[in-house]
Protein backbone atom coordinates (compact mmCIF):
# COMPACT_ATOMS: atom_id res chain seq x y z
CA UNK A 1 0.00 0.00 0.00
CA UNK A 2 3.16 2.18 0.65
CA UNK A 3 4.28 2.57 -2.05
CA UNK A 4 0.46 3.86 -3.98
CA UNK A 5 0.36 6.73 -1.26
CA UNK A 6 4.09 7.39 -2.67
CA UNK A 7 3.29 7.47 -6.11
CA UNK A 8 -0.09 9.90 -4.98
CA UNK A 9 2.04 12.26 -3.34
CA UNK A 10 5.07 12.38 -6.12
CA UNK A 11 2.04 12.75 -8.68
CA UNK A 12 0.89 16.02 -7.04
CA UNK A 13 4.73 17.21 -7.36
CA UNK A 14 4.48 16.83 -10.86
CA UNK A 15 1.39 18.08 -11.46
CA UNK A 16 1.79 21.87 -9.17
CA UNK A 17 5.32 21.74 -10.35
CA UNK A 18 3.63 22.07 -13.91
CA UNK A 19 6.55 19.21 -14.84
CA UNK A 20 7.22 19.66 -18.59
CA UNK A 21 6.79 16.16 -19.87
CA UNK A 22 3.55 16.04 -17.89
CA UNK A 23 2.53 19.12 -19.25
CA UNK A 24 3.24 18.36 -22.73
CA UNK A 25 1.82 15.14 -23.12
CA UNK A 26 -1.17 16.77 -21.63
CA UNK A 27 -1.54 19.07 -24.52
CA UNK A 28 -0.97 16.83 -27.21
CA UNK A 29 -3.73 14.25 -25.56
CA UNK A 30 -5.99 17.48 -25.40
CA UNK A 31 -5.18 18.88 -28.87
CA UNK A 32 -5.42 15.59 -30.93
CA UNK A 33 -8.97 14.37 -28.82
CA UNK A 34 -10.41 18.33 -29.14
CA UNK A 35 -9.71 18.26 -32.96
CA UNK A 36 -10.97 14.47 -33.32
CA UNK A 37 -14.39 15.29 -31.54
CA UNK A 38 -14.76 18.55 -33.38
CA UNK A 39 -14.47 17.10 -36.52
CA UNK A 40 -16.80 13.75 -35.64
CA UNK A 41 -18.91 16.20 -34.32
CA UNK A 42 -19.32 18.44 -37.79
CA UNK A 43 -19.81 15.19 -39.88
CA UNK A 44 -21.69 13.10 -37.25
CA UNK A 45 -24.33 14.94 -36.25
CA UNK A 46 -25.66 16.54 -39.54
CA UNK A 47 -25.74 12.68 -40.61
CA UNK A 48 -27.18 11.45 -37.36
CA UNK A 49 -29.67 13.88 -38.30
CA UNK A 50 -30.28 12.87 -41.50
CA UNK A 51 -30.46 9.75 -40.64
CA UNK A 52 -32.83 10.29 -37.68
CA UNK A 53 -35.38 12.25 -39.71
CA UNK A 54 -35.76 11.62 -43.33
CA UNK A 55 -37.32 7.94 -44.25
CA UNK A 56 -35.16 6.30 -46.88
CA UNK A 57 -34.50 2.50 -47.76
CA UNK A 58 -32.01 0.80 -45.84
CA UNK A 59 -32.15 3.28 -42.74
CA UNK A 60 -32.88 0.31 -39.95
CA UNK A 61 -29.54 -1.57 -41.51
CA UNK A 62 -27.72 2.24 -41.08
CA UNK A 63 -29.22 2.93 -37.50
CA UNK A 64 -27.81 -0.97 -36.72
CA UNK A 65 -24.57 -0.38 -37.74
CA UNK A 66 -23.69 2.77 -36.25
CA UNK A 67 -24.66 1.12 -33.36
CA UNK A 68 -22.53 -1.62 -33.73
CA UNK A 69 -19.69 0.43 -34.54
CA UNK A 70 -20.11 2.31 -31.30
CA UNK A 71 -18.87 -0.86 -29.74
CA UNK A 72 -16.01 -0.86 -32.64
CA UNK A 73 -12.27 -2.16 -30.58
CA UNK A 74 -10.03 0.42 -30.60
CA UNK A 75 -7.40 -1.65 -31.49
CA UNK A 76 -9.57 -2.96 -34.69
CA UNK A 77 -9.97 0.18 -35.75
CA UNK A 78 -5.93 1.04 -35.15
CA UNK A 79 -5.10 -2.03 -37.17
CA UNK A 80 -7.30 -1.36 -40.07
CA UNK A 81 -5.94 2.15 -39.94
CA UNK A 82 -2.13 0.76 -39.33
CA UNK A 83 -2.84 -1.01 -42.86
CA UNK A 84 -3.76 1.27 -44.90
CA UNK A 85 -1.23 4.07 -43.37
CA UNK A 86 1.81 1.74 -43.24
CA UNK A 87 4.87 1.74 -45.42
CA UNK A 88 3.23 -1.45 -47.55
CA UNK A 89 -0.61 0.15 -47.71
CA UNK A 90 -2.26 2.54 -49.75
CA UNK A 91 -1.74 5.43 -47.80
CA UNK A 92 1.47 4.50 -47.25
CA UNK A 93 3.08 7.51 -49.25
CA UNK A 94 1.20 10.32 -47.05
CA UNK A 95 3.68 9.44 -44.55
CA UNK A 96 0.80 9.56 -41.52
CA UNK A 97 2.00 6.27 -39.43
CA UNK A 98 3.25 6.93 -35.70
CA UNK A 99 2.23 11.25 -36.39
CA UNK A 100 -0.41 12.66 -34.27
CA UNK A 101 -2.32 12.92 -37.67
CA UNK A 102 -2.52 9.01 -37.42
CA UNK A 103 -4.01 9.50 -34.03
CA UNK A 104 -6.64 12.48 -35.04
CA UNK A 105 -7.93 10.05 -38.05
CA UNK A 106 -7.75 6.83 -35.59
CA UNK A 107 -9.86 8.91 -33.09
CA UNK A 108 -12.06 10.33 -35.50
CA UNK A 109 -13.00 7.00 -36.66
CA UNK A 110 -13.82 5.53 -33.05
CA UNK A 111 -15.36 8.91 -32.00
CA UNK A 112 -17.96 9.31 -35.00
CA UNK A 113 -20.22 6.42 -35.41
CA UNK A 114 -21.12 7.12 -31.39
CA UNK A 115 -22.22 10.84 -31.79
CA UNK A 116 -24.13 9.59 -34.68
CA UNK A 117 -25.56 7.02 -33.30
CA UNK A 118 -26.79 9.12 -30.34
CA UNK A 119 -27.79 12.23 -32.59
CA UNK A 120 -30.23 9.85 -34.35
CA UNK A 121 -31.50 8.82 -30.72
CA UNK A 122 -31.94 12.94 -30.08
CA UNK A 123 -33.12 13.55 -33.42
CA UNK A 124 -36.00 10.48 -32.73
CA UNK A 125 -36.82 12.11 -29.79
CA UNK A 126 -37.69 15.33 -30.78
CA UNK A 127 -41.65 16.36 -30.79
CA UNK A 128 -43.28 16.06 -33.97
CA UNK A 129 -44.84 19.36 -33.58
CA UNK A 130 -41.41 21.27 -33.78
CA UNK A 131 -40.93 20.77 -37.81
CA UNK A 132 -44.47 21.88 -38.80
CA UNK A 133 -44.57 24.54 -35.79
CA UNK A 134 -41.07 25.79 -37.61
CA UNK A 135 -42.21 25.74 -41.27
CA UNK A 136 -45.78 27.59 -40.16
CA UNK A 137 -43.77 30.23 -39.20
CA UNK A 138 -42.01 30.35 -42.79
CA UNK A 139 -38.58 29.13 -41.71
CA UNK A 140 -36.96 27.10 -44.51
CA UNK A 141 -36.02 23.48 -44.76
CA UNK A 142 -32.30 24.71 -43.24
CA UNK A 143 -33.76 27.13 -40.50
CA UNK A 144 -36.33 24.53 -39.64
CA UNK A 145 -33.13 21.91 -39.16
CA UNK A 146 -31.53 24.05 -37.05
CA UNK A 147 -34.48 24.57 -35.06
CA UNK A 148 -34.57 20.91 -34.42
CA UNK A 149 -31.29 20.48 -33.63
CA UNK A 150 -31.54 23.01 -31.22
CA UNK A 151 -34.76 21.34 -29.67
CA UNK A 152 -32.08 18.68 -29.10
CA UNK A 153 -29.30 20.38 -27.84
CA UNK A 154 -28.99 18.60 -24.75
CA UNK A 155 -29.44 15.38 -26.12
CA UNK A 156 -26.94 16.41 -28.72
CA UNK A 157 -24.31 17.93 -25.77
CA UNK A 158 -24.33 14.50 -24.65
CA UNK A 159 -23.78 13.11 -27.88
CA UNK A 160 -20.62 15.11 -28.01
CA UNK A 161 -19.07 14.50 -24.32
CA UNK A 162 -19.73 10.67 -25.04
CA UNK A 163 -18.14 10.68 -27.83
CA UNK A 164 -14.82 12.63 -26.46
CA UNK A 165 -15.07 10.43 -23.68
CA UNK A 166 -14.09 7.70 -26.06
CA UNK A 167 -11.26 9.33 -27.75
CA UNK A 168 -9.75 11.23 -24.55
CA UNK A 169 -9.63 7.68 -23.03
CA UNK A 170 -8.56 5.14 -25.35
CA UNK A 171 -4.92 3.72 -25.74
CA UNK A 172 -5.05 1.01 -28.20
CA UNK A 173 -5.55 3.06 -31.64
CA UNK A 174 -2.85 5.64 -30.28
CA UNK A 175 -0.56 3.53 -29.25
CA UNK A 176 -0.75 1.45 -32.71
CA UNK A 177 -0.42 4.45 -35.17
CA UNK A 178 0.84 6.85 -33.01
CA UNK A 179 3.56 4.72 -32.06
CA UNK A 180 3.76 6.19 -28.14
CA UNK A 181 6.71 8.53 -29.23
CA UNK A 182 8.23 10.54 -26.32
CA UNK A 183 7.69 14.14 -26.91
CA UNK A 184 5.82 13.74 -30.25
CA UNK A 185 3.01 11.03 -29.89
CA UNK A 186 3.06 10.40 -26.34
CA UNK A 187 -0.75 11.02 -25.08
CA UNK A 188 -1.67 10.81 -21.58
CA UNK A 189 -3.13 7.23 -21.98
CA UNK A 190 -0.37 5.95 -23.90
CA UNK A 191 2.20 7.30 -21.63
CA UNK A 192 0.13 5.61 -18.27
CA UNK A 193 0.42 1.89 -20.20
CA UNK A 194 4.33 2.60 -20.67
CA UNK A 195 5.00 4.25 -17.32
CA UNK A 196 3.50 1.34 -15.67
CA UNK A 197 4.75 -1.81 -17.27
CA UNK A 198 8.20 0.19 -16.52
CA UNK A 199 7.12 0.09 -12.92
CA UNK A 200 6.89 4.29 -12.74
CA UNK A 201 3.98 4.56 -10.54
CA UNK A 202 4.03 8.11 -9.17
CA UNK A 203 3.98 9.44 -12.91
CA UNK A 204 1.64 7.31 -14.27
CA UNK A 205 -0.65 7.73 -11.29
CA UNK A 206 0.09 11.69 -11.98
CA UNK A 207 -1.36 11.47 -15.46
CA UNK A 208 -4.12 9.41 -14.46
CA UNK A 209 -4.87 12.03 -12.33
CA UNK A 210 -5.02 14.43 -14.71
CA UNK A 211 -7.30 12.55 -16.94
CA UNK A 212 -9.79 11.99 -14.33
CA UNK A 213 -9.71 16.23 -14.21
CA UNK A 214 -9.79 16.68 -17.54
CA UNK A 215 -12.55 14.86 -18.01
CA UNK A 216 -14.52 16.30 -14.89
CA UNK A 217 -13.93 19.67 -16.18
CA UNK A 218 -14.73 19.26 -19.54
CA UNK A 219 -18.16 17.86 -18.00
CA UNK A 220 -18.53 20.65 -15.78
CA UNK A 221 -18.03 22.99 -19.11
CA UNK A 222 -20.97 21.08 -21.06
CA UNK A 223 -22.86 20.91 -18.35
CA UNK A 224 -22.16 24.85 -17.81
CA UNK A 225 -23.72 25.06 -21.48
CA UNK A 226 -27.03 22.75 -21.23
CA UNK A 227 -28.05 25.24 -18.33
CA UNK A 228 -26.78 28.48 -19.80
CA UNK A 229 -30.84 28.76 -21.97
CA UNK B 1 -63.15 39.16 -59.46
CA UNK B 2 -59.76 37.21 -58.59
CA UNK B 3 -57.91 40.09 -57.28
CA UNK B 4 -60.78 39.65 -54.43
CA UNK B 5 -59.97 35.88 -53.51
CA UNK B 6 -56.89 35.26 -51.55
CA UNK B 7 -57.86 30.88 -51.75
CA UNK B 8 -59.25 28.98 -54.60
CA UNK B 9 -59.46 24.98 -54.55
CA UNK B 10 -60.16 22.94 -57.35
CA UNK B 11 -61.61 19.23 -56.96
CA UNK B 12 -59.28 19.18 -53.99
CA UNK B 13 -58.81 15.96 -52.61
CA UNK B 14 -56.63 14.12 -49.58
CA UNK B 15 -56.57 10.52 -48.56
CA UNK B 16 -54.69 8.94 -45.38
CA UNK B 17 -54.05 5.39 -45.73
CA UNK B 18 -56.38 4.74 -48.48
CA UNK B 19 -58.89 6.55 -46.77
CA UNK B 20 -60.41 10.13 -48.50
CA UNK B 21 -60.36 12.53 -45.71
CA UNK B 22 -61.18 15.61 -47.50
CA UNK B 23 -63.29 15.69 -50.62
CA UNK B 24 -63.70 19.87 -51.86
CA UNK B 25 -64.68 19.99 -55.65
CA UNK B 26 -64.77 23.95 -55.44
CA UNK B 27 -63.92 26.66 -52.65
CA UNK B 28 -62.97 30.63 -52.45
CA UNK B 29 -62.10 32.30 -49.73
CA UNK B 30 -62.24 36.12 -50.18
CA UNK B 31 -59.27 38.52 -48.93
CA UNK B 32 -59.93 40.51 -45.24
CA UNK B 33 -62.73 38.21 -44.16
CA UNK B 34 -62.58 35.99 -40.88
CA UNK B 35 -63.98 32.67 -41.69
CA UNK B 36 -65.03 29.53 -39.39
CA UNK B 37 -64.83 26.08 -40.28
CA UNK B 38 -67.01 23.92 -38.36
CA UNK B 39 -67.57 19.92 -38.88
CA UNK B 40 -67.80 17.21 -36.15
CA UNK B 41 -63.94 15.23 -35.63
CA UNK B 42 -62.64 13.38 -37.91
CA UNK B 43 -64.58 16.26 -40.60
CA UNK B 44 -62.03 17.52 -42.19
CA UNK B 45 -60.94 20.68 -40.36
CA UNK B 46 -57.58 20.57 -39.66
CA UNK B 47 -56.64 18.58 -43.10
CA UNK B 48 -57.71 21.74 -44.68
CA UNK B 49 -55.86 24.10 -42.44
CA UNK B 50 -52.60 22.24 -43.28
CA UNK B 51 -53.27 22.21 -46.94
CA UNK B 52 -53.70 25.91 -47.39
CA UNK B 53 -50.95 26.64 -45.14
CA UNK B 54 -48.65 24.47 -47.27
CA UNK B 55 -48.11 22.04 -44.24
CA UNK B 56 -49.37 19.21 -46.15
CA UNK B 57 -49.75 18.36 -50.17
CA UNK B 58 -53.23 17.27 -51.62
CA UNK B 59 -53.40 13.80 -52.96
CA UNK B 60 -54.90 15.54 -55.87
CA UNK B 61 -56.79 18.90 -56.80
CA UNK B 62 -55.34 22.75 -57.42
CA UNK B 63 -55.08 25.20 -54.69
CA UNK B 64 -54.28 29.19 -55.48
CA UNK B 65 -52.94 31.47 -53.48
CA UNK B 66 -53.24 35.17 -54.77
CA UNK B 67 -53.31 33.72 -58.11
CA UNK B 68 -50.62 31.40 -57.31
CA UNK B 69 -50.77 27.61 -58.01
CA UNK B 70 -49.21 26.22 -54.29
CA UNK B 71 -47.66 23.50 -54.50
CA UNK B 72 -46.64 24.38 -58.30
CA UNK B 73 -43.39 23.51 -59.75
CA UNK B 74 -40.75 26.35 -59.11
CA UNK B 75 -42.44 28.07 -55.84
CA UNK B 76 -40.42 28.89 -52.86
CA UNK B 77 -42.72 27.47 -50.51
CA UNK B 78 -40.97 29.16 -47.47
CA UNK B 79 -41.89 32.02 -49.54
CA UNK B 80 -45.33 31.64 -49.70
CA UNK B 81 -45.82 30.63 -45.91
CA UNK B 82 -44.17 33.95 -44.72
CA UNK B 83 -47.41 35.38 -46.06
CA UNK B 84 -49.47 33.22 -43.53
CA UNK B 85 -48.88 31.94 -40.17
CA UNK B 86 -50.60 28.98 -38.39
CA UNK B 87 -51.37 28.23 -35.09
CA UNK B 88 -51.75 24.20 -34.14
CA UNK B 89 -54.51 23.18 -31.84
CA UNK B 90 -51.97 21.69 -29.92
CA UNK B 91 -49.48 24.62 -29.72
CA UNK B 92 -45.43 23.78 -29.50
CA UNK B 93 -43.64 26.45 -28.19
CA UNK B 94 -40.37 26.06 -28.59
CA UNK B 95 -37.97 25.36 -25.21
CA UNK B 96 -36.69 28.76 -24.56
CA UNK B 97 -38.27 31.88 -23.46
CA UNK B 98 -41.84 33.28 -23.96
CA UNK B 99 -39.96 36.52 -25.96
CA UNK B 100 -38.13 34.25 -27.83
CA UNK B 101 -40.80 32.11 -28.77
CA UNK B 102 -42.74 35.53 -30.27
CA UNK B 103 -39.83 36.61 -32.04
CA UNK B 104 -39.44 33.15 -33.57
CA UNK B 105 -41.15 34.19 -37.17
CA UNK B 106 -39.46 37.63 -37.23
CA UNK B 107 -36.27 36.73 -36.50
CA UNK B 108 -36.79 34.60 -39.20
CA UNK B 109 -37.81 37.35 -40.98
CA UNK B 110 -34.67 39.43 -40.36
CA UNK B 111 -36.15 42.09 -37.99
CA UNK B 112 -33.94 44.11 -35.85
CA UNK B 113 -33.88 42.97 -32.38
CA UNK B 114 -35.35 46.64 -31.39
CA UNK B 115 -37.75 45.87 -33.52
CA UNK B 116 -38.38 42.20 -32.25
CA UNK B 117 -38.62 43.36 -28.76
CA UNK B 118 -41.16 46.05 -29.39
CA UNK B 119 -43.18 43.80 -31.58
CA UNK B 120 -43.14 40.45 -29.05
CA UNK B 121 -44.40 43.58 -26.09
CA UNK B 122 -47.42 44.71 -28.12
CA UNK B 123 -48.27 40.98 -29.12
CA UNK B 124 -48.32 40.14 -25.49
CA UNK B 125 -50.11 42.89 -24.37
CA UNK B 126 -52.76 42.12 -27.15
CA UNK B 127 -53.19 38.54 -26.12
CA UNK B 128 -53.34 39.60 -22.10
CA UNK B 129 -49.50 38.27 -21.37
CA UNK B 130 -48.07 41.76 -20.28
CA UNK B 131 -44.80 40.94 -18.52
CA UNK B 132 -44.44 37.08 -19.66
CA UNK B 133 -41.57 38.07 -21.78
CA UNK B 134 -38.63 36.05 -19.41
CA UNK B 135 -40.88 33.18 -18.54
CA UNK B 136 -39.97 29.79 -19.54
CA UNK B 137 -42.18 28.54 -21.96
CA UNK B 138 -42.73 25.16 -20.67
CA UNK B 139 -43.32 26.57 -17.25
CA UNK B 140 -46.40 28.05 -18.34
CA UNK B 141 -50.14 26.57 -18.54
CA UNK B 142 -51.88 25.22 -21.52
CA UNK B 143 -54.18 28.34 -21.60
CA UNK B 144 -50.90 30.70 -21.36
CA UNK B 145 -49.30 28.29 -23.95
CA UNK B 146 -52.19 28.56 -26.20
CA UNK B 147 -51.95 32.52 -25.71
CA UNK B 148 -48.09 32.31 -26.38
CA UNK B 149 -48.63 30.49 -29.57
CA UNK B 150 -51.45 33.10 -30.77
CA UNK B 151 -49.14 35.83 -30.04
CA UNK B 152 -46.48 34.32 -32.30
CA UNK B 153 -48.60 34.06 -35.09
CA UNK B 154 -49.70 37.35 -35.36
CA UNK B 155 -46.62 38.62 -34.37
CA UNK B 156 -45.49 38.70 -38.52
CA UNK B 157 -48.13 40.33 -39.70
CA UNK B 158 -49.15 37.26 -41.58
CA UNK B 159 -51.45 37.99 -44.89
CA UNK B 160 -53.47 35.12 -43.40
CA UNK B 161 -54.12 33.30 -39.79
CA UNK B 162 -54.91 29.79 -39.59
CA UNK B 163 -56.26 29.03 -35.97
CA UNK B 164 -56.76 25.70 -35.06
CA UNK B 165 -59.04 25.48 -32.58
CA UNK B 166 -57.48 28.57 -30.92
CA UNK B 167 -59.57 28.52 -27.56
CA UNK B 168 -59.88 24.88 -26.91
CA UNK B 169 -57.90 25.30 -23.90
CA UNK B 170 -58.44 28.95 -22.90
CA UNK B 171 -60.66 29.64 -20.02
CA UNK B 172 -63.71 32.57 -20.68
CA UNK B 173 -62.21 35.26 -19.78
CA UNK B 174 -59.52 35.01 -22.00
CA UNK B 175 -61.28 33.69 -25.04
CA UNK B 176 -63.03 36.90 -25.08
CA UNK B 177 -59.65 38.98 -24.84
CA UNK B 178 -58.80 36.52 -27.90
CA UNK B 179 -62.12 37.10 -30.03
CA UNK B 180 -61.36 41.04 -29.63
CA UNK B 181 -58.30 40.20 -31.04
CA UNK B 182 -59.11 38.32 -33.96
CA UNK B 183 -61.88 40.96 -34.96
CA UNK B 184 -59.20 43.87 -34.30
CA UNK B 185 -56.40 42.18 -36.44
CA UNK B 186 -59.17 42.11 -39.28
CA UNK B 187 -60.27 45.85 -39.09
CA UNK B 188 -56.91 47.02 -38.68
CA UNK B 189 -54.93 45.28 -40.88
CA UNK B 190 -57.71 43.49 -43.12
CA UNK B 191 -56.01 40.34 -42.09
CA UNK B 192 -58.17 37.29 -43.58
CA UNK B 193 -58.52 34.68 -40.51
CA UNK B 194 -59.59 31.39 -40.88
CA UNK B 195 -60.12 29.20 -37.57
CA UNK B 196 -61.58 25.92 -37.27
CA UNK B 197 -63.95 25.41 -34.26
CA UNK B 198 -66.47 23.22 -32.58
CA UNK B 199 -68.19 26.11 -31.04
CA UNK B 200 -71.12 27.59 -33.27
CA UNK B 201 -72.02 30.41 -31.15
CA UNK B 202 -68.35 31.17 -31.99
CA UNK B 203 -68.52 31.13 -35.54
CA UNK B 204 -71.63 32.89 -35.24
CA UNK B 205 -70.17 35.73 -33.44
CA UNK B 206 -66.89 35.93 -35.34
CA UNK B 207 -67.10 34.57 -38.49
CA UNK B 208 -68.15 36.65 -42.20
CA UNK B 209 -68.34 32.93 -43.84
CA UNK B 210 -68.68 29.47 -42.36
CA UNK B 211 -67.37 26.45 -44.00
CA UNK B 212 -69.29 23.57 -42.72
CA UNK B 213 -67.61 20.31 -43.29
CA UNK B 214 -68.68 16.49 -42.36
CA UNK B 215 -67.33 13.21 -42.85
CA UNK B 216 -64.02 15.43 -45.12
CA UNK B 217 -66.66 16.84 -47.73
CA UNK B 218 -67.96 20.50 -48.19
CA UNK B 219 -71.69 20.42 -47.28
CA UNK B 220 -71.70 24.41 -46.89
CA UNK B 221 -70.35 27.87 -47.36
CA UNK B 222 -72.77 30.04 -45.63
CA UNK B 223 -72.42 33.87 -45.13
CA UNK B 224 -73.10 35.24 -41.31
CA UNK B 225 -76.08 36.69 -42.41
CA UNK B 226 -77.23 32.98 -43.70
CA UNK B 227 -75.44 31.41 -41.05
CA UNK B 228 -77.03 33.17 -38.49
CA UNK B 229 -80.81 32.53 -39.90
CA UNK B 230 -79.86 28.64 -40.15
CA UNK B 231 -78.50 28.45 -36.58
Amino acid sequence: MEYIFAGIWKAFGLIFSLDREVFDITWLSLKVSAMATILASLTGIPAGFIIGTEDFIGKRVLITLFNTLMAFPTVVVGLLLYSLISRQGPLGPLGLLFTPWAMLIGQFILATPIIVALTISATQGIDPRVRPTSLSMGANSFQTAGTMLSEARFALISAVIAGFGRVITEVGCALMVGGNIRGYTRTMTTAIALETAKGEFSFALALGFILLMVAFLVNIFFHWLQGRR
Amino acid sequence: MIENYHFAIRDLTQFYDGNKVLDIPDLVIKKGLIYGVIGPNGSGKTTLLSILSLLARPSSGRVYFDGLEINGQGNNESALRRQMAMVLQNPFLFNMTVEKNVAYGLKIRGWSKKEQKNKVRECLDLVGLTGFEKRKAHELSGGEAQRVAIARGIAVNPKVLFLDEPTVNIDETHIEILEKVIEELNRRDKTTIIFTTHDLDQAYRLAHGVIILSGGRLKKVLSSDSFRDSV
